[in-house]
């Protein structure tokens, strides 16, 4: 943890010496409104607070969750991943699919492959677009934003071409051919916790152990803050980027997994206008889309803020239509605050060490920059 | 002779710090009426600094500006210009989408009544483009003009307002020698309306030219003033480099080892005119232990060069060889993995990453040296931090601070000890001094000088000739890609600068 606790214990320094109620609220914003959300609900429903209901609301918050993971590394190298919602609802796709069965002509018979067969591959699905995703990105210098536009189309075509746009609905398996099991991830609990929020918390702990404690993760900081100084420093910045895309995607191949077996189905149109949603919780949770900085705890509260809103709201009755406009000004809140933190934590560096502008790094071209003008 | 009549403008006591940088201590400057004054002084010196704060695009931190006897406070340059201030920026500030025209009178556009009167700005565009001799046409895109014409359009900005001050910094870098001559006939025919010039080049001898009067700046103050009649290039130099400053010696008391890098005939196209090459088949053995500078201005390939070498760009002829190794088809993070280090020119851009502390800057490029098994071990990367901020003597509260809050120095040595930390044989510094204070240089240069007498093979690169005579064995001096001259420690400064093709100092 030690970037995240170095950033941490220098914020205060930012606004004044020492702690003021500001400065709490504004850094720890996101678990307050999280806090705020809870007991606001809890007053005005009592079904709310109950141990089943958030755990309901934890399942769904998980689906968010696994995608905004997958998108925090991505933002934090400074980019940005649009196909996430079509990856997880191709990931639904493959996974009906191959669990229809795969008919070999050449034989005659039909595959039916076993579940961990079905979940690995569909995660290599999504590794595979996020590797497309990353290649374009850091190989032919495709800006983010486009790169993964074009997927976010490619793919969902390519699962609605796989079904003709129908829906599978056979997710259950067939005991005969010993496909069984996939609603597993959906409907099973350990402890009475569903295992989709178990796979999102160790999903989070592993993203959370490779950010700070591994050398991919001091790297994607690093490429992300700078990626210039990086590369110069020898940090192989295109590897790093290529790898944050396939995490990426294996994220919301999962995520499509989860939520294929929660709904028994898979639908070509999945996750449609999900990757919006899980940008929204990165930058909720604190995250910079200009790169380099957020983490996983943030990012992870930010998906409980929307999701526990979004469901509190349905809980009280309120119209879906109200459900939207809340949900964008919670965004548009945070990243406002997001704005007023990183300008005052700019100011800083920025008087100490003058950029272009500014005389004393502008030094150099007190020199002639054309040299033949000089043998004159 | 400079009663207050003659003063049009008057900076008094003039102080700017940036963080912990002075970059003015205390100035006092005087521009005359209807004269020409010029300011000289080294890189860094706070020249364009105190141009920024005469034309209201920086405020001081301490001290007043005087116009015509009356304080003035500018909170932009656009308050400035409606005092009829106007400056000419080194670096342009053309909008190179819009055309000559609409360059010329941004955010100042001439109205009718139903919008902007294009033929009446044409015309006026026109009318001063005759003025500067120039067939430019109004309605070009500025994308389109090389970059001489650019700055002509840039000049002719400046006019255009009407101005009676007129700030020209470096105003002729890209211009060819007639068009420095129609400036030059500019500025007579202005100075001559009354109106007062202050001019800033690094063309010694040109600058001189057009003077009336010259002052020089140093370090942040001002060292010394007189009519440019009294005074000659030699005096000029004397004042600008100064006599008794020490920045250390070259090591002794060893022998160098063998060649440990080796640059045969480098070439480097250029990337704006890939048929010219920036580096030009130059060739140059660096021994261990051997302290070499390069000396140059800006645009003679020294950037270029050292980038080659570590791998950042490609060379287009020649090989590099370290300890006899070719090297040249391997990446920048395998040239460092094989003891080839870099450090960048601009700190901010190429060397720090802002967003991470000081301990993780300095740990970044050694990381891979302190995995254990998947992870890091944090308590060896502390361990490493805790040795480089005592070594390379960072001045910092923790490793743990963020970057940004230490001085331009101590960000510089943070940039070094990065590169140190990944134990280089031969390592290469791009303006290791640029922006940082005297004191810092000075450590700077300590600090490699120790590291050469322990083996360390260093080039180091500059724009000061007062480096070059500090720590260097060896001075070459590079000009337009070449190695124009190549001298040892005991040399003169005006030698040095005249092989640069910067001051033909008689």
């Amino acid at each position: 943890m030690t970037t995240s606790t170095a950033r941490q214990r220098f914020r205060p320094t930012i606004f004044a010496n020492g702690f003021s109620l500001g400065t709490l609220l504004l850094q720890g914003r996101a678990f307050f409104a999280l806090i705020a959300i809870i007991v606001f609900f809890s007053i005005l429903s009592p079904n709310y607070f109950t141990v089943s209901n958030i755990l309901t609301m934890s399942s769904h918050v998980a689906v968010y969750a696994l995608l905004s993971i997958g998108m925090l590394l991505v933002i934090l190298n400074g980019g940005i991943d649009l196909s996430v919602g079509s990856t997880l609802g191709l990931s639904g796709i493959v996974a009906g699919a191959l669990m229809s069965g795969v008919p070999l002509h050449a034989f005659g018979v039909t595959l039916y492959p076993s579940v961990w067969v079905i979940v690995i591959l569909s995660c290599g699905v999504g590794a595979l677009i996020g590797f497309v995703n990353g290649v374009l990105v850091s190989r032919f210098k495709v800006a983010p934003f486009v790169a993964t536009l074009g997927m976010l189309y490619v793919v969902r075509g390519i699962a609605l071409l796989m079904t003709n746009g129908l829906t599978y609905n056979n997710l259950g398996g067939d005991p005969a051919v010993g496909n069984t099991g996939f609603d597993w991830l959906g409907f099973d609990r350990i402890i009475n916790i569903p295992i989709g929020v178990l796979v999102m918390i160790a999903v989070a702990i592993v993203a959370s152990v490779l950010l700070n404690r591994s050398v991919f993760g001091r790297w994607l900081y690093a490429s992300g803050g700078n990626e210039r100084a990086a590369e110069l420093s020898g940090v192989p910045v295109k590897r790093v980027k290529v790898r944050v895309y396939v995490i990426s995607g294996v994220c919301a191949a999962i995520a499509g997994l989860i939520l294929a077996s929660e709904l028994t189905s898979a639908s070509p149109t999945a996750g449609t206008s999900y990757e919006l949603t899980a940008i929204a919780a990165v930058v909720i949770g604190g995250a910079s889309l200009a790169g380099g900085r957020g983490n996983v705890r943030g990012t992870l509260l930010g998906a409980f803020v929307i999701g526990f809103l979004s469901d509190g709201l349905v809980i009280i009755g309120v119209s879906a239509y109200w459900q939207t406009v809340f949900t964008g000004a919670v965004i548009v809140l945070a990243v406002l605050l997001n704005a007023v933190q990183y300008k005052n934590r700019k100011k800083a560096p920025k008087a100490a060490v003058p950029t272009t502008s500014s005389p004393l790094d502008s030094a150099p071209a007190d020199v002639a920059p054309v040299p033949e003008k000089i043998a004159g | 002779m400079s009663t207050a009549d003659n003063i049009v403008l008057r900076a008094k006591d003039i102080v700017k710090t940036y963080g912990g940088t002075r970059a003015l201590k205390g100035v006092n400057f005087d521009v005359h009426r209807g004269k020409v004054t010029t300011l000289f002084g080294e890189n860094g010196a706070g020249k364009s600094t105190l141009m920024k704060i005469l034309s209201g695009v920086e405020t001081p931190t301490t001290g007043a500006i005087e116009l015509e006897g009356e304080v003035v406070e500018f909170a932009s340059s656009v308050e400035a210009r409606e005092r009829r201030i106007s400056i000419i920026h080194q670096e342009l500030s053309l909008a190179p989408n819009l055309n000559v025209r609409d360059n010329i009178f941004m955010g100042r556009e001439i109205r009718n009544a139903v919008g902007i009167d294009f033929a009446e700005e044409e015309r006026q565009t026109r009318e001063l483009m005759t003025g500067l001799e120039e067939s430019i046409d109004p309605l070009t895109l500025v994308a389109d003009l090389r970059l001489g014409q650019q700055q002509i359009v840039e000049i002719a900005r400046a006019i255009s307002i009407d101005a009676r001050i007129l700030i020209m910094d470096e105003p002729t870098s890209a211009l060819s020698a007639t068009e420095v001559e129609v400036l030059f006939t500019v500025i007579r025919d202005l100075t001559s309306k009354g109106v007062s010039i202050v001019y800033i080049s690094h063309h010694l001898e040109e600058a001189l030219e057009i003077s009336d009067y010259a002052v020089v700046l140093r370090d942040g103050s001002i060292t010394a003033t007189a009519p440019a009649s009294e005074i000659d290039l030699e005096w000029i130099v004397r004042q600008m480099v100064g006599e008794n400053f020490d920045l250390g010696s070259p090591p002794s008391g060893y022998d160098f080892g063998d060649v440990a890098l080796s640059i045969e005939n480098v070439s480097v196209a250029d990337v704006e005119n890939p048929e010219r090459s920036i580096v030009d088949g130059l060739s140059l053995d660096v021994r261990a232990g051997e302290i070499v500078c390069i000396y140059g201005l800006m645009g003679a390939g020294r950037t270029e060069l050292l980038e080659a070498v570590a791998g950042r760009v490609r060379i287009t002829g020649g090989r590099v060889l370290k300890n006899g190794k070719d090297i040249s088809r391997l990446s920048l993070a395998q040239r460092i993995a094989n003891g080839l280090a870099l450090v960048p020119e601009d700190r901010q851009r190429d060397g720090l990453v802002q967003t991470m502390s000081v301990g993780t800057n300095l740990s970044l490029a050694s990381i891979g040296t302190f995995v254990r098994g998947l992870f890091l071990s944090s308590a060896k990367e502390k361990g490493l931090i805790q040795d480089l901020i005592r070594d390379v003597h960072v001045k910092t509260a923790s490793g743990e601070a963020p970057i940004g809050s230490l001085s331009g120095g101590n960000q510089q040595k943070v940039v070094i000890g990065k590169m140190l930390a990944t134990n280089p044989d031969v390592i290469l510094l791009d303006e290791p001094s640029r922006g940082i204070d005297v004191g810092a240089k000075a450590e700077v240069f300590r600090l490699l000088a120790e590291r050469a007498a322990a083996g360390l093979a260093v080039v180091y690169s500059t724009s000061e000739v007062n480096e070059c005579l500090s720590i260097a064995h060896r001075i070459v001096v590079m000009s337009r890609g070449r190695i124009s001259a190549e001298f040892t420690s005991d040399i003169s400064k005006e030698e040095i600068m005249a092989a640069s093709g910067e001051a033909v100092v008689a």
